[in-house]
C-alpha cells in the first residue's frame, strides 16, 4: 500500500507566542512493500510525521494520500485507515494491560469485529512471527516476562490486526543488545511474512543500517535527506551537522580514506569493511 | 586505596508471593574505589539496576551487606547520610523534573536537606555551570532538549554535594547528541570533580570510558577488567547477549581471517593505527 505525502505541514499552538511549525512542507512518496528507515534528532518532526500517516494527528495544510484515499479530507472514516495503518509507540510495553498475553494480543484483532476464530488464527500467527511461543505464553500475565518480551508482545498486538503499513517507534529503546537484535530480525521477518510497508523510526544508525532500504532524515521539520543508506551515510558533515551520527565503521572508512587507503566511502557495516579491507591488505 | 562502596555477598530477591522465585543479585561481591569511574554491563533483567539500588539504600539487600562510605545501608538513622553521598539519575528526565523552572528544579534537593538560602543560591549556580546550563537557568524544563534535560537532573544532584553519582542508563531516551553531551558531563564530574562515577548502560561506546568494567549476569559478576580486557573477549559477550565496540567487532572478524593485529582495539584511532601499520 502506497503513501502519497504532499505539501504537508502542520503548526503546533497556531496564533499563540508558542507557535511552532513542526513539520514543514513534507512531501515524500513511499512505495507499496518498502523498509522506509525515518531519522532524525529529538524535536525533528518524526513523531509528528507519523502520526499524521494513520489520522491522529491533521495537517494544518498539505495531503495524506493512502492507497489512493485522501485521508485529510473531512468526511473521510478514520477507522478505515487506521485498520490499515498499525502505528506502534515508543515503549510500547506500557501499554499492556490484559490478564493474559493471549488476550492482549486479542484486544486489537477483537474490536475490529473479526470472528472469534480468526482473532485465534491471527494471535496465533502473530505470536509466532515475534517469536513467542503460542502454547508456553498464552496463559502468562504480560507483566510477568522480561522487557524484549513484553515488547514484543505489544508489537504482536498491532501484527494482529495485520495492517498493510506498519509504523514502529524506537522499537529498540531501552533494550539490550540481544533483545535488540532479536526485534530487528523479527521486524525484518515480517515484512517477508505479511508483504508489510514498513517505517521505523530510530536514532540508532547501527539499526537502521542493517535493516532498511531508504532513509529518510529529517531536520527542523523538512525532509532533508532521502535515499539508500549508503548515499545518506556518506553524508557524515551534513549528518553530524543536524544532530546526527553515522555507524562507528564508517567513521573508521572515512579516517582510512584519509590515510590514504583506497576503499569505498560507501561503507557502513561491519561485514563490508571486513570484506573491503581484506582485499587491500591481502594483496 | 579508598573503598567507597563495598557490597559483601549481597543477596536481593522481589517478594511477589509466589513461589520458585529467583534472587535478583545472587551472592555478589563488588567494591568501588574513590574517583573511579565504573561501568556496569549486563543484559536488560541481569540484575544491574536492582544492584544500583542497593547503592543509595533504595533498597535494602537481604542477605550480605552494602556499605556505602563505611556505613552500612541497613543502618536506617544513616539512610539519608547515604543518600546526600551518593546520588542516582536515572533513564527517563522527565521522571525527575519536578519544578516549573530549571533552577527551582535544581534547588529542589538542597532545600530538602534544611541548608540556608545563600548557600542554596551558590550551590545552584555552580551545579548549573558545571553541566553547562547555567544560561538557561530561568528556561521552563518542557523547552530544554532531552540531552539537557537530563543534565539539569545531573545538575540536581550535584547541588546537593555528594561524593558518588550512580547513573541508570541515562542516555538511553537520548539522540547522539544527547547521549554526547551527557557523556561529556559524566566524564567532566570524575575528571575535574572527582566523583565517583557508576554508569549502567547499554551503549558499548559509552564503557570504552571507564576505568574499569564489571558484566552481570544472573545477578552475579561474571566479568571484571578494564575495558580493553573486557571487549577482547568478543565471543564471550555475544554469549552473554552483549555487544562491543564495532572496531573491536572488526579487528576480531580480521583477526580470524588470518590478518595480524592487537585483539584488544578500542577506537577508531588504535583501529587506523593498526591497519596502516599492516598497509
Amino acid at each position: 500500500m502506497s503513501i502519497e505525502i504532499k505539501n504537508l505541514t502542520h503548526t503546533y499552538m497556531a496564533g499563540t507566542p508558542f507557535e511552532m511549525k513542526a513539520l514543514d512542507n513534507v512531501s515524500i512518496k513511499i512505495e507499496d512493500g518498502e523498509f522506509i528507515a525515518l531519522i532524525g534528532h529529538t524535536g525533528s518532526g518524526k513523531s509528528t510525521l507519523i502520526q499524521h500517516i494513520n489520522g491522529l494527528l491533521k495537517p494544518s495544510s498539505g495531503q495524506i494520500i493512502i492507497d489512493g484515499i485522501d485521508i485529510t479530507v473531512k468526511k473521510v472514516k478514520l477507522n478505515g485507515i487506521r485498520k490499515k495503518v498499525g502505528l506502534v509507540f515508543q515503549y510500547s510495553e506500557y501499554q499492556l494491560f490484559e490478564e493474559t498475553i493471549e488476550k492482549d494480543i486479542a484486544f486489537g484483532p477483537k474490536n475490529l469485529g473479526l470472528s472469534a476464530s480468526e482473532v485465534d488464527k491471527r494471535v496465533k500467527r502473530a505470536m509466532n512471527m515475534v517469536g513467542l511461543d503460542y502454547e508456553k505464553y498464552r496463559d502468562i500475565s504480560p507483566f510477568d516476562i522480561s522487557g524484549g518480551q513484553k515488547r514484543r508482545v505489544a508489537i504482536a498486538g498491532v501484527v494482529a490486526m495485520e495492517p498493510k503499513i506498519l509504523i514502529l517507534d524506537e522499537p529498540t529503546a531501552g533494550l539490550d543488545p540481544k533483545g535488540r537484535d532479536e526485534i530487528l530480525n523479527k521486524i525484518k521477518e515480517l515484512k517477508k511474512e505479511y508483504n508489510m510497508t514498513i517505517i521505523i523510526v530510530s536514532h540508532s544508525m547501527e539499526d537502521v543500517a542493517k535493516l532498511a532500504d531508504r532513509i529518510i532524515v529529517m531536520h527542523k521539520g523538512k525532509a532533508i535527506l532521502d535515499g539508500e543508506p549508503k548515499q545518506i551515510f556518506k553524508q557524515v558533515e551534513l549528518l553530524e551537522n543536524v544532530g546526527l551520527a553515522v555507524p562507528q565503521v564508517t567513521y573508521l572508512v572515512r579516517e582510512l580514506r584519509e590515510k590514504g587507503f583506497d576503499i569505498s566511502d560507501e561503507i557502513y557495516t561491519i561485514d563490508e569493511a571486513k570484506k573491503q579491507l581484506l582485499k587491500i591488505l591481502r594483496r | 586505596m579508598e573503598q567507597v562502596i563495598n557490597c559483601e555477598n549481597v543477596k536481593f530477591i522481589y517478594d511477589n508471593g509466589e513461589k520458585d522465585q529467583r534472587y535478583a543479585i545472587d551472592g555478589l561481591e563488588l567494591s568501588v574505589n574513590k574517583g573511579e569511574f565504573l561501568v556496569v554491563l549486563g543484559r536488560n533483567g541481569s540484575g544491574k539496576s536492582t544492584l544500583a539500588k542497593h547503592f543509595n539504600a533504595l533498597l535494602i539487600p537481604k542477605e550480605g551487606d552494602v556499605y556505602v562510605k563505611g556505613m552500612n545501608t541497613k543502618d536506617e538513622s544513616l539512610t539519608w547520610d547515604i543518600r546526600h553521598n551518593a546520588g542516582m539519575v536515572f533513564q527517563n528526565p522527565d521522571n525527575q523534573i519536578v519544578a516549573n523552572i530549571v533552577e527551582e528544579d535544581v534547588a529542589f534537593g538542597p532545600e530538602n536537606m534544611g541548608i540556608e538560602s545563600n548557600e542554596i543560591r551558590s550551590r545552584v549556580d555552580k551545579a548549573l555551570k558545571t553541566v553547562e546550563m547555567y544560561d538557561y537557568r530561568k528556561f521552563a524544563p518542557h523547552l530544554l532538549s532531552g540531552g539537557q534535560k537530563q543534565r539539569v537532573a545531573i545538575a540536581g544532584i550535584l547541588a546537593m554535594r555528594p561524593s558518588i553519582i550512580v547513573f541508570d542508563e541515562p542516555t538511553a531516551m537520548l539522540d547522539p547528541i544527547g547521549r554526547r553531551e551527557v557523556i561529556k558531563t559524566i566524564i567532566d564530574l570524575n575528571i575535574n570533580y572527582n566523583i565517583t562515577i557508576v554508569l549502567i548502560t547499554h551503549n558499548m561506546e559509552e564503557a570504552v570510558e571507564a576505568d574499569r568494567i564489571v558484566v552481570m549476569d544472573e545477578g552475579k559478576i561474571k566479568l571484571s577488567g578494564t575495558p580493553r580486557e573486557i571487549f577482547s573477549n568478543v565471543l564471550k559477550m555475544k554469549k552473554i547477549g552483549l555487544d562491543v565496540p564495532q572496531v573491536t567487532e572488526l579487528s576480531y572478524e580480521l583477526i580470524k581471517s588470518g590478518l595480524d593485529i592487537k585483539n584488544d582495539v578500542l577506537t577508531i584511532n588504535e583501529m587506523v593505527e593498526e591497519l596502516c601499520r599492516l598497509k
